[in-house]
Parts: structure tokens; C-alpha cells; sequence
């Protein structure tokens, strides 16, 4: 906790306080909508913690970071952010803060949703927006399962594990969403745990600061459906696990890193590399062809501003 | 205030209604569209993605219709003014954003150029069939603005006042435009950006720590804002209160959900659009709209050479529907004649104005082709009976 730079200003800390007085989280929530609606043990807060931290470092102007999400408990952060935040509908956050961003390129746009919203629902937008390289930060909290509605199987949901509706145990293979990211033509891909506090917060705040479609994956515990139905114990026996079982691979090759139930977990950052984004090549594109005659669009995309 | 000249192509043209539609939507303002191809709509966006890089703004083709109908709304969110365009297989793909931009007072535009259903259909011939989904398509109680132009210059000028009414009321507005209108190609005249009134954006004067994002105004209408601009506001599908916070409660969800529809009330009475001729002996009134009525107006002809007292009552504004002046008018008529492309489907509001008063006579039409004047004529012939 004290090695990020906060102060007085940004804590909203009154005078003659003490500077722990404040959590130094709180100025970025909005507290007058806590208590949250996670259960005791997810992970979901431990990632926004992360998150926080990383606005903090990223110095970023906060008037101009705007955050996305779609539906589900990971849909639930950008209402608790105090940020300009959106909840959209189910599997469409992507597309959303795609037109916010082109209509609005000031704006950092972040993404923060869930797995089951982002790649099953979701997944089409998913891999257009990568392809597009559309610059915009995507934070997927994955938990495994579809956790809002009562942990029922989702494409991230690792083979023979029982949930709500796989009664027998899931057969289907499951989606590695690093490998997908990569694929579809992410500018950067990095997955942690919510067990690798440090790490995420710098991945997070690296992509803050970095143009391009980026991915972060965080396996984040579901005690309440997916480790109980599984018999994986409680909160503190998913952080020991994921300290047992990760190994942190910088530039592993993301074919590689496929999860199983109980098997190891290649945690890193797996791409990073540059390539024009969206906006960059549609202004190239039209210069080239239209030279003078283009008119890069202005802010909001409104003649009267 | 007056149009952008930069969007307003003056001049006398030569335009079909979807190209009409198109440069509508640029004189109007609106400066980012996100599409996705369909026939017979597609040309309306193809122009658009042609003249936006030198007006000054984006088209995105987006990879379905799920995503261009929420893509838009993320840009309205962001400052601008937009739309999407489609026809009815992509409309039903739109329909949970329709739901999105009514919950969340979204002002955006919704162009669909009817085709024949159900499914696939007839991609590339005339329905009016999607009339009721327009109104009804979304789950949930709501309310939206529908406008049915019938030739490309209304194209035009419609879709202007579309953009307005979006503004004016914070509502998604249809533009339901049919295979037959969108492709046919008549003059149209574009006039001179000062003489084309715009309804800006009522972006709020209030401080973001006085600001509530879902506060009705006097009008029931709440003020806009958009990112960016340190209101750090709250934007979701959820049941809301004036913030924009999450309120499930049975208080919230009547008080919400009744203002979604309430606030539309003035365009469901006095500020009604349509185009009227011979009511006032009228004893029979045909009630149409979009293509089908140009047919009826040659039927209307025929009846009045025949000595039918038989008047005109065009829909322009289909939704909120026009019900007061249907109401008044069953009092002293005698029959109402509603051709359409469809199996019945305004024709339903039509007689639920008229409660009895009036007889209520559908012509219906499959889709396909436009209706046949003559077959009107029966109907109208057979009403004044």
C-alpha cells in the first residue's frame, strides 16, 4: 500500500487529517452506492482495488476516463466507479465504448466485464474490436462460470468441473482467451490471478498509458458457486491455489496457455507489440485518398460542440 | 439554431429515399452513423460512409446489427449525433437496443426500410410490417417516436425532424421508411443551411455536483451531459432513479417507467404530424401511410369522381399514434378505410381510437408489390354504403 503515490488532493483529504484516514480506493468509488453486491471472498473487488491503484500511477485526468461494462457481477464495477461509467446490455460493452471512443477520442475507455458477457455473448464483438485494433482497454475478470445468474456453464468453464448446468460435468472444451486475443489481433495480452495484486495493478496501468486494443485476463475466485460446487474450499483456498499452481511466463506463446480445472496457470505478459489502431488508419487512409479535402472529425463528432 | 452548412448538400437533386434519408441525417447533425448491410437500406449508410470524411465525422460497419444499434449509442454518449440503418431482419437484431436507448433516454435515430417478412422474407420488395415491432419490438413498457415519410423529399425532411424530436424528447426515433419510397427516385430540394432548424443537444448548465442525470425537467425530459467532462455520471438498463443509480423498487420502476411513455403525450395529441384533404364533409376517410398512401390518394381521387364524400388522413407520425384526431374524427365520419402493407397492424389503433363510434375497414396486403387503387376504391365505395 505505500508505495503508490497518492495525496491530500486527490484523497479529498481534509486538512489537519492524517493521509491513512481515507481508504485510499474511496475517492474513485461511489461510496453512496456501497455496500457492493459481491459475495464475501470474490474477486471481482480485488481486481477494482487494482484497478484504482493503477488510475492512481497512470496519472491520468480522471474526467477523462470512461468505463464500460456489460452484464453480469463483473458488469457491476463501472456503477461503482466514479468515473463517467456505463452498464450496457449483455455481451455488448465492446461495441459500446467503440462508439464512445470514435465519437470522443479524448477519452480513455476501459472495458471491464466478465467472461461469460465478453466471450460468450459477447465474443464476436470481442474479436472484431482486436482485429480492428480498436483502442480501447479490455479487462475480463474470469471467473470461470456465469456467476449473476447461479454459476451455470460458461465457454471459459474448464473440462469436468460441475456447474448449474452441467450437472455431470462440462465436456464442451472451453475457450483460451489469451490465445483468442492474440489471434484476433490484440495489441497486448497479459493474464494474472487476483492473487498477483502487484502485477495486474502495473499490467492495468501499463494499458492505461498504451494505445491499441489491449487484453488483460484475471482468473478471479467464485467461492459462492463455482468452488463450492466443486468442493475447491473457501476464499483463502483459491488464493492458495493460484499461488501453487501459477507460473508467471513473460512472452509465452498464448497457444500454450490453456487452463484446466486443477492444472497450472501461465500467468505473464504474452504480447506487445505495435500496430496502428483504428483511428490511425482510418486518418491515414482518407488523407491519402481525400488529401485536403478529409475533415478529421472534432471532438464528439458535433458541429455544435 | 440552424444546420451546419458543412453537412447541407443545397441544391436541387435527384435523390432516391434512402440517399434522401442519408443526406436528412447530415443536415440534421449527425456525424457518426454505424451500420451493417442490408438490403434494401444499405445505400443509405453507403452514401453516408462517401460524404462523412469530408463533412467531418465517422462511419464504422460494424460486425452485426447487435453492435451497430448499441455502437451508435455509445457516440451519442460520447457528443455525438447518430444512427443506424436497417431493414426488418437487422430491426429484430436491434430491438434490445431500442429497449437500452428508451431506458436509458438515449436520443439516437433508427432507420428501417421495410421489407417483406416474417424472416428473410422479400429482401428487396415492399412491406409495412414492422410497423407494431417498432412500437412494441423491445421488452417492456416504453415509448418511441416513429416517422413514415412517403416520398424522397420527406426522406429528407423527416429525418431532420427525426433528429429533433430524438433531442427534444430523449427518445430513440423510428424512421419507417418502406422498400418502395426508399428506392424511388423523385426531386428533392435541399434548401440553404439557415433555413433548416435544428434542435441542438440540451447539454445541462447545471454543476456536475447539482446534476442528476435522469431528472425530469419541466417538460419530463432530463438534461444531457456527455463524457468527458467531469460529471462522472451513471449510465444503465437497470430500473433507475435520478441519478442513474440502480433503484429496484416498485416506486422507482412506476415513477420511471410511466415518464418513459408520458413524456411522448404531446406528439400523441396536439403535435401530431399528418396530411389531411377533404375531412370536412368527409364520410369516409382513408388512413394511410408511407407508400400506400400515394395509391390511396389515387383511390381518394376515383371516389371523389364518383361523388364519394371520402377524405384523406395521412400518418406521418405513426407512434405515438395520432389517437386524438382519430377520436375526434370517428365522432362525425362514418367509416374509416386503413390500407396497409400488412396483415392489420395500425389499423388496430385505429379502431381502438375510435371506439365503436366509426366502422373500422382494413385493407391488408401480404407485402410484395403496393396495393392496387381500385382495391382501395372497393373498400372506400363499399364504407360510404
Amino acid at each position: 500500500m505505500n508505495d503508490v503515490t497518492i495525496d491530500r488532493a486527490t484523497l479529498e483529504i481534509p486538512p489537519g487529517m492524517p493521509l491513512d484516514s481515507v481508504n485510499p480506493v474511496e475517492p474513485f468509488l461511489r461510496m453512496d452506492r456501497m455496500p457492493h453486491i459481491w459475495c464475501p471472498a470474490c474477486g471481482i473487488g480485488t481486481t477494482v482495488n487494482c484497478f484504482t491503484r493503477a488510475l492512481i500511477d497512470s496519472k491520468k485526468n480522471l474526467d477523462k476516463v470512461a468505463i464500460v461494462s456489460g452484464i453480469g457481477c463483473t458488469g457491476r464495477v463501472a456503477g461503482y466507479m466514479r468515473l463517467d461509467s456505463f452498464h450496457t446490455t449483455h455481451g455488448r460493452a465492446i461495441p459500446f465504448a467503440t462508439g464512445l471512443k470514435l465519437s470522443n477520442p479524448e477519452l480513455d475507455v476501459v472495458v471491464y466485464s466478465g467472461d461469460g458477457d465478453l466471450f460468450a455473448i459477447g465474443g464476436n464483438h470481442f474479436i472484431h474490436a482486436a482485429r480492428r485494433n480498436m483502442d480501447i482497454k479490455v479487462i475480463c475478470v474470469n471467473n470461470l462460470t456465469y456467476a449473476m445468474t447461479g454459476g451455470q456453464t460458461a465457454p471459459t468453464t474448464p473440462g469436468k468441473v460441475i456447474s448449474a448446468t452441467s450437472p455431470y460435468g462440462v465436456f464442451e472444451p472451453a475457450f483460451n482467451l489469451v490465445a483468442l486475443a492474440e489471434a484476433a489481433g490484440a495489441a497486448y495480452v497479459a493474464r494474472w490471478t487476483t492473487y498477483h495484486v502487484k502485477q495486474l495493478s502495473r499490467s492495468m496501468e501499463e494499458v492505461l498509458n498504451r494505445k491499441g486494443f489491449c487484453f488483460i485476463e484475471v482468473l478471479s475466485p467464485c467461492p459462492t458457486l463455482y468452488q463450492r460446487r466443486n468442493k475447491m474450499g473457501d476464499g483463502l483456498d483459491a488464493m492458495k491455489f493460484y499461488k501453487q499452481v501459477s507460473k508467471i511466463r513473460h512472452g509465452a506463446r498464448t497457444s500454450e496457455c490453456d487452463l484446466s480445472r486443477d492444472g497450472e496457470i501461465v500467468v505473464g505478459k504474452f504480447v506487445d507489440r505495435d500496430r496502428p489502431d483504428y483511428f490511425e488508419l482510418l486518418k491515414a487512409q482518407m488523407t491519402e485518398t481525400l488529401g485536403d479535402r478529409y475533415a478529421v472529425p472534432e471532438v464528439g463528432c458535433c458541429s455544435e460542440g | 439554431m440552424h444546420a451546419d452548412p458543412k453537412g447541407v448538400l443545397t441544391g436541387v437533386h435527384f435523390l432516391d429515399g434512402d440517399h434522401a434519408c442519408c443526406e436528412g441525417t447530415l443536415a440534421a447533425g449527425a456525424r457518426f452513423s454505424a451500420g451493417y448491410p442490408i438490403t434494401p437500406s444499405t445505400e443509405v449508410v453507403e452514401r453516408f460512409a462517401w460524404r462523412i470524411p469530408t463533412v467531418g465525422g465517422i462511419f464504422i460497419q460494424m460486425e452485426d446489427e447487435l453492435a451497430a444499434s448499441i455502437t451508435i449509442q455509445g457516440a451519442v454518449w460520447g457528443g455525438a449525433k447518430a444512427f443506424t440503418v436497417t431493414s426488418g431482419p437487422g430491426f429484430s437484431l436491434m430491438m434490445e437496443h431500442i429497449g437500452y436507448a428508451a431506458m436509458t433516454e438515449t436520443p439516437c435515430v433508427f432507420v428501417n426500410v421495410q421489407r417483406g417478412g416474417p424472416s428473410t422474407g422479400l429482401p428487396t420488395l415492399p412491406a409495412q410490417a414492422d410497423m407494431m415491432q417498432a412500437r412494441w419490438g423491445s421488452h417492456g413498457d416504453y415509448g418511441i417516436i416513429a416517422l413514415c415519410p412517403n416520398s424522397p423529399q420527406e426522406c429528407f425532411d423527416l429525418t431532420i425532424q427525426g433528429f429533433n424530436l430524438a433531442e427534444e424528447f430523449r427518445v430513440p426515433v423510428m424512421m419507417m421508411l418502406d422498400e418502395c419510397v426508399g428506392h424511388m427516385t423523385e426531386k428533392v430540394v435541399i434548401p440553404e443551411a439557415d433555413q433548416i432548424e435544428i434542435t441542438p443537444r440540451r447539454f445541462t448548465t447545471q454543476t456536475p455536483q447539482e446534476f442528476r442525470l435522469f431528472e425530469p425537467k419541466a417538460d419530463e425530459v432530463p438534461d444531457m451531459v456527455k463524457a468527458g467532462d467531469g460529471y462522472r455520471f451513471h449510465v444503465t438498463g437497470l430500473t433507475h432513479d435520478d441519478r442513474g443509480y440502480p433503484s429496484m423498487n416498485v416506486e422507482t420502476q412506476d415513477r420511471s417507467v410511466r415518464r418513459l411513455q408520458d413524456k411522448l403525450k404531446p406528439l400523441a395529441n396536439g403535435r401530431a404530424l399528418c396530411e389531411t384533404e377533404f375531412l370536412e364533409d368527409a364520410d369516409v376517410v382513408v388512413v394511410s401511410y408511407g407508400i400506400t398512401s400515394r395509391v390511396a390518394q389515387r383511390a381518394l381521387q376515383m371516389a371523389r369522381q364518383q361523388g364519394i364524400r371520402a377524405g384523406k388522413f395521412r400518418i406521418i407520425s405513426a407512434w405515438p399514434f395520432p389517437e386524438q384526431r382519430i377520436r375526434e374524427l370517428a365522432g362525425r365520419v362514418k367509416a374509416f378505410v386503413v390500407p396497409e402493407l400488412n396483415l392489420g397492424q395500425m389499423v388496430h389503433e385505429v379502431e381502438r381510437a375510435s371506439a365503436g363510434r366509426a366502422k373500422v375497414i382494413p385493407v391488408s396486403h401480404a407485402g410484395g408489390s403496393v396495393h392496387q387503387p381500385e382495391t382501395i376504391l372497393k373498400a372506400i365505395v363499399e364504407a360510404a354504403r
